[in-house]
């Protein structure tokens, strides 16, 4: 703690330095809004408690608005977590909104208890049936194929594979259901279509396996077609799962929205991701009726960089930044991405995923100072 | 669907012995069951028996027409010779095969994978130099479990709008390719195995898989053994590919991966595939038939030949495979001959006199 504030107190210098040329003409007032909005945070495993932190931090050396109030979940420490249902009740409390990071699901390789993750119970209580990862190039970071890319994921997550029930038949011999239901085929296949609508794009992608699982995928699909009939001024085409992801390594600028069941979400979510720069600047948000969490678009917990501040703030601060447009700060919102975006773009303070040696802190500082309200 | 398993399960595998032992490296002619296939299938399966003859394998072809024929029951079916050819020979190249949607009958992959239990597919990806992607480092091996997992087929609506699709993973199968993923690496001189899961998901499916994979890491000392989410697979493959050698992982995993890797080094038209099982195995090229350029002599017969030469490294003739296998990478780094879907202005006979001049430069 007291460390934590000395770094505070260090930072401050050099700001007030910056902020120096202008209090000379016009001494600005410090930025108070009478009423602060309150969200829920979840710093999560691995880094997620580093990179909520460095926002908490930017918070409040910029003055943005919004106070915080700390669930802490986890698998990895689970007699210090939180239960889900104080999860529900402190996001529901606070404008129905959180910021997450990821939550670290272990591989238990044992046969009882509990089947589902932390993650997947949070989703199921909170009914967060959409998960949208907005996939943009930044300016600043290098990529492979060097081309802009634009497009939005859409992925239903409680559901599918996801479904946890799985049981032992026989010694040896496992079943793993995968479950997929017209409702929620629906249900997602709508936002995706409205989603595009309202964000003016031009095209909605259903990607599927429905050529083996005619059933299952097959629903899925089917339910994608009709939905798209009640939109004729979006074009409609669906893509099997592994030609989308041949075509996503040689063609990604083709998708406009995509959307699909839930283990394909995953694996298109980060192999889109890895296309425009990584875990660390991509970020996410998942939606349902009543609430929103905002998180990284790739979920990783990142936990061989925990405590060694070298983790790439930039996913989580775009999270925030989003959040306030949410929320209605929308001045402080892109206040906040355009400073993202500035020192993204600059490149002098790059964290090592992007090929820095910045520590996440020194990107949190960066993007402080470049902050103008 | 248990009696199935219990099936399975009494058949014990002897993996070590399928790959290589069983052929001992003599002069003697090996027949092949040779399926062209559709499309381009004719021209790219001729490509390869000239190129195999020029190199001298001792291979003889028996050709074989896969045209689906009905039967006494009024049921399509793939002809019985086909089956039969495959009983004797054990090995089969095959070329792209025009997909039966909604014909009513089993396609060949599926009859033959089921006659010969064919539980592993392989597929190799190597950037070919000439051949230009945005990837210029890629040496991945994907080996996939062929037989149950995702696509096992079992699915049923319980009522209107709800779907159940059954994933099953059994010890036997995953131990099956578990240690056929071992052999392999050790055989091809490759340092590492990476189980690719799910597991934190789905715990006990893809756990059991993980077991497995663990259990036979521990049979292997020499091979170093990595576990990883599918995820993160996919994240890293697309940053830096180079860092993964030998993937092992079950049906829908592999089949997505395989497909993303062939996409880092240029698309289907250049990864060969194996599907390998105790008793036999088929080469396939697994691109489609291309029928808008079929007959016109544009094909690109890279695949199948480089699946060609997987076949000669199974059949232990590893020198013929080399020889080959450098031919058509050189052919293709040096350019002149190559075919218009690499950038060539060659032709699929121009290509494959290349190849033959420089196998027998190379004997």
């Amino acid at each position: 703690m007291l460390s934590r504030s000395l770094t505070t107190v260090s930072r401050m210098a050099p700001q007030a330095l910056a902020s120096r040329q202008y209090s000379i003409t016009a001494p600005r007032p410090p930025t108070e809004i009478s009423q602060k909005l309150k969200v829920t945070i979840i710093p999560g495993d691995g880094v997620g408690p580093e990179l909520i932190y460095t926002v908490q931090d930017i918070v409040k050396q910029t003055g943005i608005p919004i106070e915080f109030e700390e669930v802490f979940l986890s698998e990895v420490h689970y007699t210090r977590s939180a239960s889900i249902e104080n999860a529900v009740k402190s996001i529901s409390k606070n404008n129905n909104v959180a910021l997450k990071g990821a939550i670290e699901e272990s591989a238990v390789l044992h046969t009882e208890g509990e089947l589902q993750g932390l993650n997947m119970r949070l989703r199921k209580a909170l009914d967060l049936f959409a998960n949208v990862v907005h996939i943009k190039t930044l300016d600043g970071i290098k990529t492979r194929h060097g081309k802009k890319l634009d497009f939005v994921i859409v992925r239903e997550q409680t559901e599918g594979e996801y479904s946890s029930l799985e049981h032992q038949l026989v010694p040896g011999v496992i079943e793993c259901l995968k479950i997929s239901t017209r409702p929620k085929c629906e249900r997602i296949a709508k936002f995706a279509f409205d989603y595009a609508t309202k964000t003016g794009r031009k095209k909605v992608t259903a990607v599927h396996k429905a050529n083996i699982m005619k059933l299952g995928d097959g629903l899925f699909l089917k339910t994608c077609q009709d939905v798209a009939k009640q939109y004729p001024k979006i074009e409609f085409e669906s893509m099997i799962i592994d030609n989308t992801c041949m075509q996503l390594v040689s063609r990604p600028e083709q998708f406009d929205v995509m959307v699909m069941p839930n283990l394909y979400g995953n694996i298109i979510d980060n192999l889109a991701a890895g296309l425009v720069g990584g875990a660390g600047v991509v970020p996410g948000q998942s939606v349902g009726r009543d609430f929103v969490i905002y998180e990284p678009g790739s979920r990783h917990s990142f936990q061989e960089a925990m405590g060694r501040s070298i983790a790439n703030p930039t996913a989580m601060i775009l999270c925030t930044a989003n959040m306030l447009n949410h929320l209605h700060l929308d001045a402080w919102g892109n206040s906040l991405r355009q400073a993202v975006q500035d020192v993204v773009k600059e490149g002098k303070v790059r964290t090592r995923d992007v090929g820095g040696y910045a520590t996440t802190v020194d990107f949190a500082d960066a993007v402080i100072d470049k902050f103008r309200i | 669907m248990l009696a199935k398993c219990m099936k399975k399960a009494t058949t014990v595998s002897t993996i070590g012995q399928t790959i290589s032992q069983r052929y001992a490296s003599s002069g003697e002619v090996r027949r092949v069951t040779l399926i062209p296939g559709d499309g381009i299938g004719p021209e790219i399966s001729d490509s390869v028996q000239k190129i195999f003859e020029a190199a001298n394998a001792p291979i003889a072809w028996d050709p074989v027409d896969v045209t689906p024929v009905k039967g006494r029951d009024g049921i399509f079916r793939i002809p019985s010779r086909c089956i039969e050819l495959m009983h004797q020979n054990k090995v089969g190249l095959k070329g792209p095969l025009e997909t039966p949607i909604g014909k009513g009958h089993r396609s060949l992959n599926l009859a033959v994978r089921k006659e010969f239990d064919l539980y592993a597919n392989v597929r190799p990806c190597r950037s070919l130099e000439g051949h230009k992607t945005l990837y210029d480092n890629v040496d991945v091996v994907t080996i996939r479990e062929n037989t149950e997992g995702e696509y096992s087929g079992i699915e049923h609506e319980i009522v209107s709008g709800v779907v159940q699709s059954i994933k099953l993973i059994t010890e036997t199968a995953s131990r099956n390719v578990a240690s056929f993923a071992f052999e392999y690496a050790r055989q091809n001189g490759r340092k590492c195995v990476t189980a690719v899961h799910k597991a934190n998901i789905m715990r006990m499916s893809d756990g059991l898989f993980l077991s497995i994979c663990r259990e036979q890491a521990a049979l292997y000392p020499d091979i170093k053994f990595k576990e990883a989410y599918l995820d993160t697979v996919c994240l890293n493959m697309v940053q830096d590919p180079g860092q993964y050698d030998v993937l092992v992982m079950p049906n829908l995993y592999g089949d997505i991966l395989s497909d993303l890797c062939a996409g880092l080094v240029g698309g289907l038209g250049v990864t060969p595939s194996g599907n390998i099982g105790k008793g036999a195995a088929v080469f396939e090229s697994v691109h489609g038939t291309a029928p808008d350029i079929a007959g016109q002599d544009k094909a690109n017969p890279t695949a199948l030949l480089l699946s060609a030469v997987m076949m000669l490294r199974y059949m232990n003739l590893p020198s013929h495979a080399s020889r080959i296998e450098k031919a058509v990478f050189d052919a293709i780094a040096d350019g002149r001959a190559k075919t218009g879907d690499l950038g060539g202005s060659g032709t699929c006979s121009s290509f494959t006199a290349d190849v033959c001049a420089r196998v027998k430069d190379l004997a």
